[in-house]
């Protein structure tokens, strides 16, 4: 297909439902992002956005509906297939390799880019040296980005939280994604913390020419960040656009402060 | 990271080295017969607990059927020795050939299961394993396998048993290794970075597998004859003993599990109803002094001298 290429639509999701036993979690959900985007899903808690995720993901299959990456379907992919397409995310709770090396976290993601065989590994020879020199050059990069450089050696569950927060994205990136997933990258995080994490997305936007989807909670962040916002409620969504037309749509601002019938 | 390579020499010099010194002791006759054997069979425990501790250490996938695996590798072995005069060599890569498969074969709808239910799994087919072996006449049933040839030396098990450690080091500390401990760490972000979780647990399965029917090998032809009881249940408990004593996931800790735990029963070969008691309380104090095992995760090689022979790099590799 040639005109992919040309097509801005990245993700698309069609009439995605989502049902768990007799639960609606996710239904009608239609939902696309263009490249290069920098769209924010909203919502009240357990309005269904992890749920978005994991079927993005290939962590939950659909039950109706159609998921395109690239206009390719994925559903029905592994979440290992689906990270070798182009999608990575982070996780709202936090999921690193804890009892590995900060460094060790990150190499784990270059998976799918190592071509060694296992005979070259286990004999140390052919590309193996060559290829490990380069995945630690790089992870190493990747950490100095994230301010983990120094912390590299170190095991990742002994990281206060906002750098295992750092530690998670770093790691998403080492994976080389089209589209980032962010589940509630600012949770748990100050204020300040928050406003460096901003400047971080924004700038490995452009540095790596991503498109990023995020989860948040943290009002401040998605208004200023994100260029277009969804917002679910039970499992629908009920608004979508800019983040000015979001704050005055009437319906979100049932949905988040209550309303008077 | 060519002190990789330059490590891998020096480890390698300092085996030879201690080749040098047992081989030694065994022409010079200085260790008796009986330890002599004992020296074998703590090669063969360690080919063994460095095996399992792959699977149950690395990959997280916990195991209970590697005496299994070392039945049919031993079974396979001196069946082609004895009956049909292969060389040794060759006998024994059909056994690790033999084990391997079995272990993929096993591996591929019970590793789907996790923890208790994957144990319990691998328990009942270590057992069944066993009772088929004990059913098959052609291998003398339960009465035993007899008139095996003597054809495990010193040398091959120290070779055999060095190149099983630099494989399984080398395997780790690799795209397939990192992979497995991944899945230990955290399936879902495993799999989440691209891991495809069932293939390496099926791969550890498999090499682990087939290391174990390698050391079935080396073990039975120690012996004039093998009979089922050698790879019981209790037999794939002892190699856990070692693993977890040792530390789950340190090829150091296996070393040092399975040494201990090979000296410990030959010096309790006169009071055997006293071993397992010993172990047991053993086992109790180091769970509750030491959890992670002598080793926990740790290697021998990132510490005080061998750091500092060991040069370069962020850690031991």
């Amino acid at each position: 297909m040639p005109e992919t290429k040309t097509d801005p639509v990245l993700l698309k999701a069609e009439n995605v439902s989502m049902v768990f036993g007799g639960l609606k979690a996710v239904s009608d959900f239609n939902f696309h992002i263009n490249r290069g985007e920098l769209v924010g899903l909203i919502g009240p808690n357990g309005a269904g956005k992890t749920t978005a995720f994991n079927m993005f993901t290939g962590v939950y299959r659909p039950t109706t509906g159609e998921i395109t990456l690239d206009g390719k379907s994925i559903v029905g992919m592994k979440p290992y297939q689906i990270t070798k397409r182009g999608i990575a995310r982070t996780f709202q709770n936090i999921r690193l390799f804890s009892e590995l090396t900060v460094l060790e976290n990150v190499k784990i993601a270059f998976h799918d880019r190592i071509k060694y065989s296992l005979a070259e590994a286990v004999l140390r020879v052919g590309r193996y040296l060559k290829e490990e020199e380069a995945i630690e050059e790089q992870a190493l990069k990747l950490l100095s980005i994230f301010h983990l450089e120094k912390q590299a050696d170190e095991k990742a569950k002994n990281l206060p939280y906002g750098a295992q927060r750092r530690l998670e994205i770093a790691r998403a990136l080492a994976a080389k994604p089209k589209l980032l997933l962010l589940d509630e990258p600012a949770a748990g995080m100050n204020p300040q913390e928050t406003n460096e994490l901003t400047e971080m997305i924004r700038w490995i936007r452009k540095e790596f020419g991503l498109t990023v989807l995020l989860i948040e909670h943290d009002m401040s962040l998605v208004m200023g960040l994100c260029e277009r916002i969804y917002v679910l409620e039970y499992g629908t969504i009920i608004a979508e656009g800019t983040p000015e037309v979001i704050q005055k749509n009437p319906e979100v601002i049932r949905a988040y402060l209550g309303g008077e019938d | 990271m060519k002190y990789l390579r330059t490590n891998d020499l020096k480890m390698l010099a300092f085996a030879l080295v201690l080749f040098a010194v047992l081989q030694g002791l065994i022409t010079g006759r200085v260790l008796n017969s009986f330890w002599q054997l004992n020296i074998l069979i703590v090669g063969i425990n360690i080919i063994m607990s460095v095996s399992l501790n792959l699977i149950n250490g690395y990959t997280g996938q916990f195991s209970l059927g590697h005496a299994g695996f070392m039945a049919v590798g031993a079974y396979t072995a001196v069946v082609l020795t004895t009956n049909f005069h292969v060389a040794f060599l060759p006998a024994l890569l059909a056994g690790a050939a033999a084990a391997g498969f079995l272990g993929f074969l096993i591996g591929l709808p019970t590793l789907r299961l996790r923890g208790d239910y994957l144990a319990i799994a691998t328990l009942g087919l270590g057992e069944i394993i066993r009772i088929v072996i004990m059913n098959i006449d052609h291998v003398g049933g339960a009465a035993g396998f007899k008139g095996i040839p003597h054809k495990t030396t010193f040398v091959w098990v120290f070779f055999i048993m060095l190149f099983t450690l630099f494989f399984i080091k080398n395997f780790v500390n690799s795209k397939p290794g990192r992979a497995c401990i991944a899945i230990r760490e955290n399936e879902i972000a495993a799999e989440a970075m691209g891991v495809n979780t069932t293939k390496y647990k099926v791969m550890a399965f498999t090499i682990g597998a087939a290391f174990a029917g390698i050391a079935g090998g080396l073990f039975a032809q120690c012996f004039y004859l093998i009979n089922p009881l050698s790879f019981t249940f209790m037999q794939s408990f002892n190699y856990l003993i070692m693993v977890v004593l040792g530390g789950l996931g340190s090829i150091t800790g296996s070393i040092a599990g399975a040494f201990v735990v090979t000296f410990l029963s030959a010096a309790l070969a006169s009071w055997p109803e006293f071993r397992m008691i010993i172990y047991a309380l053993a086992l109790i104090f180091l769970m509750m002094k030491r959890p992670q095992g002598l080793f926990g995760y740790m290697e021998i090689t990132n510490h005080g001298i061998f750091r500092k022979i060991l040069k370069g790099g962020r850690k031991h590799a």
